[in-house]
């Protein structure tokens, strides 16, 4: 949970920040032409809630993480330390891949509320800086464009896609063959698999979610 | 004692074993008794390490039937089978010692997490000294895998497969890459180990000295030195030697017959007897 959740944190809050920053950058370039500046809380906050802070965190996670798990165990594959855990009692599963879903699945939803409030922090400054917003003006539309849908989604979609990319790492990482070589290419298609799958799943859920809305 | 009255302790009928479509092991068949020492020799790829990986349940045949303590574990579930391995010493290849844990926790490790063993908690450190002390790595027990050389590493990871005095060991490739002087401290720990624990000895290697070492040398725990085995007690009427070619096991016998093959592939394995 250490190395996930507090060793994502860097590379989590600077995305956040600046995907935010540019999110307030670029909507308000559009907004202004509709005299709407005053609502790029509003942009900022629900596109960072439903997508960008779930999909930016999942995807900067799956880089970091999904890497180190499949080369982790892609090395204890090809060193026979994996046969050797087997032969001393162990199921690799249960020591290997049961707590790193776990501290996925709970690091990554922390991950992205923590990305979500930087987002919208950095849209903040942006906001204050070169808009002319005031800090009441852009908090209150960032608090009030939110809904429970929103809330849901943003956190229904992290815990998902902690899923994949701590089950795409260690099943990578356990099927590597082919020494040094065959860890790299885990490695990195543990990677490539993650993120695309991501990408997949967050259309499915974004479309199940707005079925949802129009139905509901 | 004669081979049919000891109990059989490792038997292959008629074992095959493929990857992706390719035969690694063809059609087996051998039986180790109990106090058997067996040397398995061959050339790189030729199924030695598949052999005893398929012994383990590590691996599953495609056909053939294994029996491990007479029991069948061909098709045995991979719970069921930790009982069985906590029976089973295994030598790895590269060692493969747990490079996060260090050399204690390595060792420890089989007392630890194996059920069947059941090694209550303030036994678990004298038992992980007194290995260690056998391996003769004592002030080890802090240090991690890299922080030791090669021959040291080989010696850890020998404490760790024999901590639970299993009565099936198996070595794979033991000597393999270590200079002469530490290869033959290396056989003097498994010639030691398999003539205090009276186990059954399961030996890969592609070195015909170290299964010469094995047949005809014995531990002398007096002089706490290796010696030839003589008057009646020679180990070569135990220990047999396999050598297994593409897969197939081509040669069953004691180093006599060996010695005595005319096939040109078996004849490439060895030297005058020592």
């Amino acid at each position: 949970m250490d190395n996930i959740g507090v060793g994502s944190m860097p590379i989590v809050v600077l995305t956040g920040f600046f995907s935010g920053a540019v999110m307030a950058l670029q909507m308000s370039r559009a907004l202004a032409t509709y005299g709407q500046v005053g609502k790029t809380g509003t942009l900022v906050s629900i596109t960072l809630a439903r997508e960008l802070g779930p999909v930016l965190t999942a995807i900067m996670v799956a880089g970091r993480n999904s890497s180190g798990m499949a080369s982790e165990l892609g090395s204890m594959k090809v060193t026979e330390q994996i046969d050797a855990m087997r032969a001393l009692g162990t199921d690799p599963v249960q020591k290997l891949v049961t707590p790193r879903l776990i501290a996925t699945c709970v690091m990554l939803p922390l991950l992205v509320v923590i990305a979500d409030f930087v987002g919208m922090f950095g849209g903040f400054i942006i906001a204050s800086s070169f808009l002319g917003l005031t800090a009441r003006q852009y908090w209150s539309s960032v608090w009030r464009a939110l809904e429970w849908n929103d809330v849901t989604q943003g956190l229904l979609k992290p815990f998902i896609f902690a899923v994949v990319v701590s089950m795409i790492g260690c099943f990578y990482g356990l099927r590597t063959t082919g020494g040094t070589q065959g860890v790299g290419r885990a490695t990195t298609q543990a990677v490539v698999a993650a993120i695309v799958l991501i990408f997949i799943l967050d259309l499915l859920i974004t479309k199940i979610f707005v079925f949802q809305a129009a139905t509901g | 004692m004669s081979a049919a009255t000891r109990p059989s302790v490792l038997r292959f009928e008629d074992v095959s074993v493929s990857f992706d479509g390719e035969p690694a092991v063809r059609n087996v068949s051998f039986e180790a008794f109990e106090a058997d020492s067996r040397v398995i020799l061959g050339a790189a790829g030729s199924g030695k390490t598949v052999l005893l990986k398929t012994a383990m349940g590590l691996v599953r045949p495609d056909s053939g039937r294994v029996f491990v303590f007479g029991e069948d574990i061909t098709r045995l579930p991979e719970q069921r089978l930790f009982d069985i391995r906590s029976r089973i010493g295994m030598l790895f290849q590269e060692s493969a010692l747990f490079d996060s844990l260090t050399i204690e926790e390595n060792v420890a490790y089989p007392l630890v997490n194996q059920r069947s063993i059941q090694c209550p908690p303030e036994q678990v450190l004298p038992r992980v000294e007194q290995a260690l002390e056998f391996v003769e790595l004592g002030e080890t027990l802090e240090k991690f895998p890299d922080e030791l050389s090669g021959g040291m590493r080989r010696r850890a990871a020998i404490a760790r497969a024999v901590v639970t005095e299993p009565p099936l060991q198996m070595y794979d490739s033991p000597t393999a890459g270590l200079d002469p002087i530490t290869a033959h401290t290396i056989m003097a720990l498994l010639i030691k180990e398999r003539d205090v624990s009276q186990a059954t000895t399961l030996m890969v290697t592609h070195r015909y000295q170290d299964g010469n070492l094995m047949a005809n040398f014995r531990y002398n725990s007096d002089k706490g030195s290796l010696e030839p085995a003589r008057g009646g007690v020679r180990r070569e009427l135990r220990t047999t030697f396999m050598v297994m070619n593409e897969g197939c096991l081509v040669f069953e016998g004691n180093q006599d017959q060996l010695e005595s093959s005319k096939d040109t592939y078996v004849r490439k394995f060895f030297k005058p007897r020592v």
